[in-house]
């Protein structure tokens, strides 16, 4: 059938699969925005290509399916690299469609040119320059089989505005050859077995679950092997939902910021079960001294990262669901492992986490606790909808005070930690699942960053919470000058007034609202989730000096976690822990100075 | 551990582009390129490259690991020095004054070495051989005064009947996109829950 290369395009998108488009037009990209008027493609119009990638995104996290977003060439495609980097470090499947200067002006340093290919290659998965309007079809193909199968990633397509213009033939291709691209998805069965003998063996397992759980689509087969072992479960941040918060067996986050009871069984551990993950630092602290009891069944289905961090003793290169279905199948046909034989480690844990729970303080009369906010919207949300963050504060204590009991209902920045993610991404989150409450936990910094979405999600009519725990300050940042630099606050204070958060959203045509004490909490939650036409954001000024505990100081060891200022229960009662780290001292409750 | 130099034989698609894809992926991950040399191979859909890097054990798995991982690398085998042939060209431009000129020529005798351009002053001295020789000729040509030096990177082949080739043709079938991926795996079951 005779196009132009922009119609081929927009049928790819659709032959693909494609439901939306987040994007911004401009001069190079402009062709392919024409034949989008007549696609059933729905197209978002950002106001930032900051946010046109953070939605889809968002888009991605929610739905498991690739999220599509375009821009013109030079800053529209540069704008892009933030949400590239952020999938790219996340594992989310992300198609970035970016328009180029034409062909022969390729090089010459034209008008809004940019090597968006160069400029991209280390933080994508993949990147194609289409030269030739005949192979935009094969192009786009490729660009979504690569980023939704294998380790899901970012894909770039850059397509030069002749390219787009030009005259072509159409052809959705039924299958595409890849000779360098081949996922390894089955696992190899005498490894499963090998991996089955260590669990029968094994006194103290873990199971260490990350966002590869999520992204192989396995949390069915998860619960069943972790039902059938009875070994406790850690879901790192990427991981929130993979299991369910409120099942007996999870101790919810691990790392920096995690459960004593997830930190803690991670180090006393015999075995952890590594499934999805990558052994990042932000979960095992000073890695020489990470879980150094532990035997490792790493599986994951990128080669690179078994062994990348932590060596394994039973390396399982594989798909999850596969890997998981198989473990659980192992697992089930050896009558000797039952979750009987872990009743004593399960009950050592279950007193960790009875002794050690994410806690707060909070004083009726006193200023509102952050974490108190989060807690009544996760009380209000009843383990329904989809959490949406930013980074930071606000990120730790959702993961910490909400409950995660379906996969696909936590969307976050984590390898990359982008501020600024919360705001489009739930935009992305309710475009992929309308029926669904989207809530966005952000803070102030975050929020300032990426606000003006407000904008697009009014006027699409998209709507969502956006709850700021506006404590007037980048407060992590804020948290490590006290804990760390003497209380020297150098650049963190963002006066609770500016902007009045409460006129900004009603500018951007939202509902405005704020709670200012304890007492107006539930009623604002209560209207904020009322709003359904249009998003709403509501300034809790909560106070400015709690800090997010338990905590191990980065390069520190997990075996020295602070549950909280003065607390340290494993300090020095670990074998193997090494007390050369610097651990900041016990201090006094935090005299606050705002430093204007 | 020790550092060693391996040499890498990585076959890559033919595309604009593989070269700053991999040359990029080695500075991203800290290692350090000796050489590398690229051509076509006896299939036009594929190039060799011939990387060497210094590298301990852990870290060469590493990016090997990570070469794989891009779309365009299609085959890499490490290739073992006593198991492989190796070589490298090396060109010489030495000063050559009449009184010298035969010395030089023998030297270059000894070497099998080719003298490919000659000057009232100069030679240049064309040298194939494993990347040792090479260094040898060019340690005995110093004291004449070596005016200039070209070399290739090393390219090299394993030695006997193993091949390294493009795997079969496998096309796969795309994904349907359009189904519902994320509520498929959503446990129906009721949780066992502590509250």
């Amino acid at each position: 059938m005779k196009v132009t290369g922009a119609q081929s395009l927009v049928r790819s998108l659709e032959c693909a699969g494609v439901e939306v488009v987040f994007g911004i037009p401009g001069g190079a990209i402009l062709p392919a925005y024409d034949p989008l008027l007549d696609s059933s493609i729905r197209h978002i119009l950002m106001r930032h290509e900051q946010g046109a990638g953070h939605a889809a995104e968002g888009y991605a996290h929610v739905t498991g399916r690739p999220g599509v977003c375009m821009a013109t060439s030079g800053p529209g495609a540069t704008n892009l690299v933030t949400p590239i980097a952020d999938a790219f470090m996340d594992s989310i499947p992300l198609v970035a469609i970016t328009g180029q200067v034409p062909r022969a002006a390729m090089g010459g340093d034209a008008f809004q040119e940019a090597d968006i290919i160069g400029i991209t290659m280390p933080i994508t998965k993949h990147s194609i320059k289409v030269m030739d309007p005949d192979a935009i079809p094969t192009a786009v193909a490729e660009a979504f089989h690569i980023a939704s199968t294998g380790r899901p990633g970012p894909v770039l397509v850059d397509l030069p505005k002749d390219v787009l213009a030009s005259d072509t033939t159409f052809a959705w291709p039924s299958s595409i050859e890849l000779p360098g691209y081949r996922p390894h998805t089955e696992p190899n069965h005498r490894q499963i077995a090998a991996a089955a003998e260590l669990i029968r063996r094994a006194e103290r397992p873990v199971f260490y679950v990350g966002g590869g759980v999520v992204k192989g689509r396995a949390a069915r087969e998860l619960r069943a092997l972790v039902e059938a072992v009875g070994a406790p479960v850690v879901t790192t941040l990427m991981a929130r939902g993979a299991f369910p918060d409120d099942h007996d067996l999870n101790l919810g986050m691990p790392g920096m910021h995690g459960g004593y009871a997830a930190v803690t069984a991670m180090q006393r551990s015999d075995l952890l079960i590594a499934l999805g993950v990558r052994f990042d630092d932000r979960v095992t602290g000073d890695l020489a001294s990470f879980a150094p009891g532990a035997q490792i069944i790493h599986a994951d289905i990128d080669p690179a990262e078994i062994g990348k961090n932590r060596a394994a003793d039973v390396p399982i290169v594989g798909d999850a669901k596969a890997v998981i279905a198989a473990l659980a199948s192992s697992v089930g046909a050896d009558a000797s492992i039952t979750p009987a034989l872990y009743e004593p480690w399960r009950a050592e844990v279950a007193r960790w986490h009875a002794d050690y729970p994410f806690a707060y303080d909070q004083d009726p009369d006193g200023p509102i606790k952050p974490q108190h906010v989060v807690s009544r919207f996760d009380d209000a949300l009843a383990g329904e909808g989809i959490v949406v963050t930013g980074v930071g504060q606000h990120q730790m204590w959702a993961s910490q005070f909400m409950r995660f009991n379906r996969p696909n209902s936590w969307a976050s920045s984590g390898g990359l930690g982008t501020m600024g993610f919360a705001v489009p991404a739930a935009l992305g989150a309710k475009i992929g699942r309308p029926q669904e409450r989207v809530v966005a936990i952000d803070g102030d910094g975050c929020f300032q960053m990426t606000a003006q979405e407000l904008a697009t999600a009014s006027i699409e009519k998209i709507p969502f919470v956006v709850a700021i725990l506006n404590n007037s300050h980048l407060g992590m940042v804020r948290q490590w000058q006290e804990l760390f630099y003497d209380k020297r606050y150098s650049q963190v204070y963002l006066p609770r007034e500016v902007p009045d958060y409460v006129a900004l959203a009603e500018a951007y045509g939202g509902v405005g609202l704020r709670a200012t004490s304890v007492d107006e909490v539930d009623a604002v939650i209560d209207k904020a989730l009322g709003v359904d036409d249009r998003p709403c954001v509501v300034d809790f000024r909560v106070d400015e000096a709690e800090m997010c505990f338990p905590m191990v100081p980065a390069g520190a060891s997990n075996d020295d976690i602070i549950v909280r200022p003065g607390v340290m229960p494993g300090a020095g009662e670990v074998e193997g822990s090494s007390p050369d780290h610097p651990v900041p001292e016990p201090y006094d409750e935090p005299e606050f100075v705002p430093s204007a | 551990m020790s550092v060693t130099t391996h040499t890498l034989s990585v076959l890559v698609a033919n595309e604009p582009g593989v070269l700053a894809r991999i040359a990029g992926l080695f500075s991203r991950r800290a290692f350090n390129i000796e050489s590398l040399a690229v051509g076509p191979t006896e299939d036009p859909c594929l190039s060799r490259m011939t990387i060497v890097v210094s590298a301990e054990h852990k870290p060469i798995e590493q990016v090997t690991k990570q070469l794989h991982k891009l779309i365009h690398v299609v085959r890499i085998v490490e290739l073992p020095h006593d198991n492989s042939v190796e070589r490298e060209l090396g060109l010489f431009k030495v000063a050559a004054p009449a009184g010298k000129r035969a010395e030089i020529l023998e030297i270059a005798e000894i070497f099998k070495a080719q003298i490919v351009d000659v000057d009232t002053t100069t030679l240049v001295v064309e040298s194939t051989g494993t990347p040792e020789q090479i260094a040898s000729l060019g340690q005995l040509l110093v004291p004449y005064g070596i005016l200039e030096t070209a070399r290739t990177g090393r390219v090299a082949l394993g030695r006997g009947g193993k091949i390294l080739r493009s795997p079969n043709p496998h096309p796969v079938p795309l994904e349907d996109l359009s189904r519902d991926y994320a509520s498929d795996h959503h446990p129906a079951e009721p949780i066992p829950t502590r509250r």
